[in-house]
């Protein structure tokens, strides 16, 4: 009983990264169009923004620290969303997909190497404010309140976004871009700008999704990779631009490979593609979509 | 007059056959894998093209015919023949781009690319996962063949580089670049062009159009299939890399560095991305952002790709002349 606790608790502490994740690819999915391949690379950004501002300056005082990476982190992915968009997205708008593809393929490639640049080859650790917070006990087993916290950090900015798309005129435009692209336009909602804030959004999301793994696994280059893919596949499970898509599919995903880990690891991740595919198939719009 | 494509393609063939004598070893095999690749872009781009279906999976199409190499040399080591891997490479490839394509081509647009990317990323999770089977992440490493009798064993891999197989690669690719070309001049592929240019008109002349869609599918699969089996012996090892969707997406980006809009810019794309990637690599360490620049550059400044620049350019000096006699 008490391994099932675990297990599912893992799966939830999965889903918040995918949600995060996933959100931010969804929102640019629904409301541009565009399968923003560097996506996962604002998550890397992310993550090394934060796992350097701990390591740098958290000696004294870990969580303080980590909070203040965690928002950076927020900050910095939030700026790289904005300036791929203004710089090379913005013009793809009108372009085939192909191109569209191709351009996000082509900004991964930069992203990748800019990390490269800017904070060499070599991994970080940040795994201070883990062992800080402590374990709890369910039955005999450990359980860290890190992975907690992970999973309240990522309900709190769920609901965020949820009063933002539903309360805020701000949420209403990107939602009534997203369902209906040139009927906004004529509405006279200036489409320019809210491309950018998304895209802004998006990588903000990523970029705390990032952070929030450092404690737990180091900032290697190529870390976006992983949380890409499987954000795509939450997206395809959930349907475009579906907050309500991509929780549930992020549910669906974490769960799927918490449990699947334990029992069945060999087909654990061909079988999260293979539902991907089977939806795709029966039920393109998602399970959740329009 | 004859048009160009009769006697350029005939050309290059030629200067091909005398090329292991004008440039060295080291060359030649880094034009091997652009070939092979060459005959993948093809491939791919008789969906993209030929047929308006972008495949953000091809990667695994093309590990298709690479494993099937090395699965032939590690579990049926006395077919290990040139003549036999071949066909059971094709095979392989045949079966499955036909599932493949049986599924993707539900879709079309976004969804088909998702759709491609979802199916290859499976396969690359079993190539990666079936350690026992596979040979996992680390892959299988590729013996010289046995070709049309000939043993290659105790020889170097460079030195079966630039002999025989060498001149077996560039026979192949002529071949198949005939066969790729009948295809597209066919009544076939007159069809699909239809069906890319307006589905509902092609389905009301009585085109089918999915079933089309599908057989163009297995085509490309076939020719992808086969350059992953011929680029394996040129590599020497294969892992599953090739499966992954960065590798899709380098597909699609050597045909777009050629120029897709032109019957031999994929080649071209696939021959110059091979080389720009290794000097890339070989003169900095960051060369994902040479290669990263150059896409953004060439998709924001010169979308038909290189191939498609010159020929764009030939026209302006063509009409330039044109209207300089008038």
């Amino acid at each position: 009983m008490e391994n099932w606790i675990i297990y599912i608790l893992n799966g939830l502490y999965f889903a918040s990264f995918l949600f995060l994740t996933s959100l931010g690819l969804s929102i640019i999915l629904g409301v541009m169009g565009i399968l923003n391949l560097a996506h996962g690379s604002m998550f890397a950004v992310g993550a090394f923004t934060a796992a350097w501002i701990v390591g740098a300056f958290g000696g004294e005082s870990p969580m303080i620290m980590f909070f203040v990476g965690l928002l950076a982190a927020l900050g910095v992915a939030g700026v790289v969303g904005l300036v791929l968009e203004t710089s090379i997205i913005r013009p793809m708008y009108r372009q085939a997909l192909e191109y569209q593809l191709l351009i996000t393929f082509g900004a991964l490639l930069l992203i990748e190497d800019l990390i490269k640049m800017v904070w060499g080859g070599t991994a970080y650790y940040a795994s201070k404010p883990f062992t800080v917070m402590g374990n709890m006990a369910i039955g005999d087993n450990q359980y860290p309140y890190y992975f907690l916290f992970v999973i309240l950090m990522s309900l709190v900015t769920g609901l965020g976004i949820w009063l933002v798309m539903s309360k805020t005129q701000v949420g209403i435009m990107l939602r009534a871009i997203s369902m209906d692209r040139e009927m906004a336009k004529a509405m006279g909602i200036r489409i320019g700008r809210l491309n950018t804030l998304a895209f802004g959004l998006g990588g903000a999301l990523a970029g705390l999704a990032g952070a929030l793994i450092i404690p737990t696994t180091p900032a290697l280059l190529g870390i976006g990779m992983d949380p890409l893919i499987m954000a795509f596949i939450v997206v395809v499970l959930g349907g475009l631009g579906s907050l309500k898509g991509a929780l549930i599919g992020s549910l669906i995903v974490g769960e799927t490979r918490s449990i699947g880990v334990v029992f069945f690891p060999e087909i654990e991740l061909p079988l999260l593609f293979l539902i991907a595919v089977i939806i795709l198939v029966f039920k393109p719009e998602g399970l959740f979509g329009k | 007059m004859m048009k160009p494509i009769y006697f350029v393609y005939p050309g290059i063939f030629v200067l091909l056959l005398f090329l292991p004598r004008l440039v060295p070893t080291y060359q030649l095999m880094l034009i091997e894998s652009g070939i092979t690749f060459g005959i993948m872009a093809m491939g791919f781009n008789l969906l993209l093209r030929y047929t308006g279906l972008l495949s953000f999976g091809h990667g695994a199409l093309f590990a298709v015919g690479a494993y099937a190499v090395g699965m032939m040399g590690r579990y049926f080591p006395d077919l290990y023949r040139i003549e036999i891997l071949i066909p059971v490479a094709l095979l392989a490839s045949l079966i499955v781009s036909a599932i493949f394509g049986f599924i993707c081509v539900r879709h079309t647009r976004i969804f088909f690319s998702i759709l491609a990317l979802a199916l290859s990323m499976v396969l690359y999770a079993v190539l990666v996962k079936l350690y026992d089977l596979t040979g996992g992440s680390d892959g299988i490493h590729i013996d010289l063949p046995i070709m049309f009798g000939k043993s290659f064993e105790g020889m170097k891999r460079f030195e079966f580089l630039s002999g025989a197989y060498y001149y077996f690669l560039i026979c192949i690719f002529a071949v198949s670049t005939g066969i790729m070309f009948a295809i597209v001049n066919s009544p076939f592929g007159r069809a699909l062009q239809s069906i890319r240019d307006n589905e509902v008109r092609a389905e009301m002349i009585g085109i089918r159009v999915r079933r089309y869609r599908w057989y163009a599918f297995i085509l490309s699969g076939l020719f992808t299939g086969l350059g992953g089996a011929l680029w394996s012996f040129v590599n020497g090892h294969v892992t599953p890399e090739i499966a992954e969707w960065i590798f899709s997406g380098e597909i699609v980006y050597m045909t777009l560095l050629g120029g897709f809009m032109i019957f031999g810019g994929p080649i071209i794309g696939a021959i110059l991305f091979t080389y720009m990637k290794l000097y890339a690599v070989s003169i900095t360490q960051y060369w994902m952002f040479v290669i990263g620049a150059t896409l953004v550059i060439l998709v924001l400044l010169l979308p038909e790709g290189i191939a498609g620049g010159f020929a764009r350019l030939f026209a302006w000096i063509k009409r330039g002349k044109a209207a300089g006699t008038a």
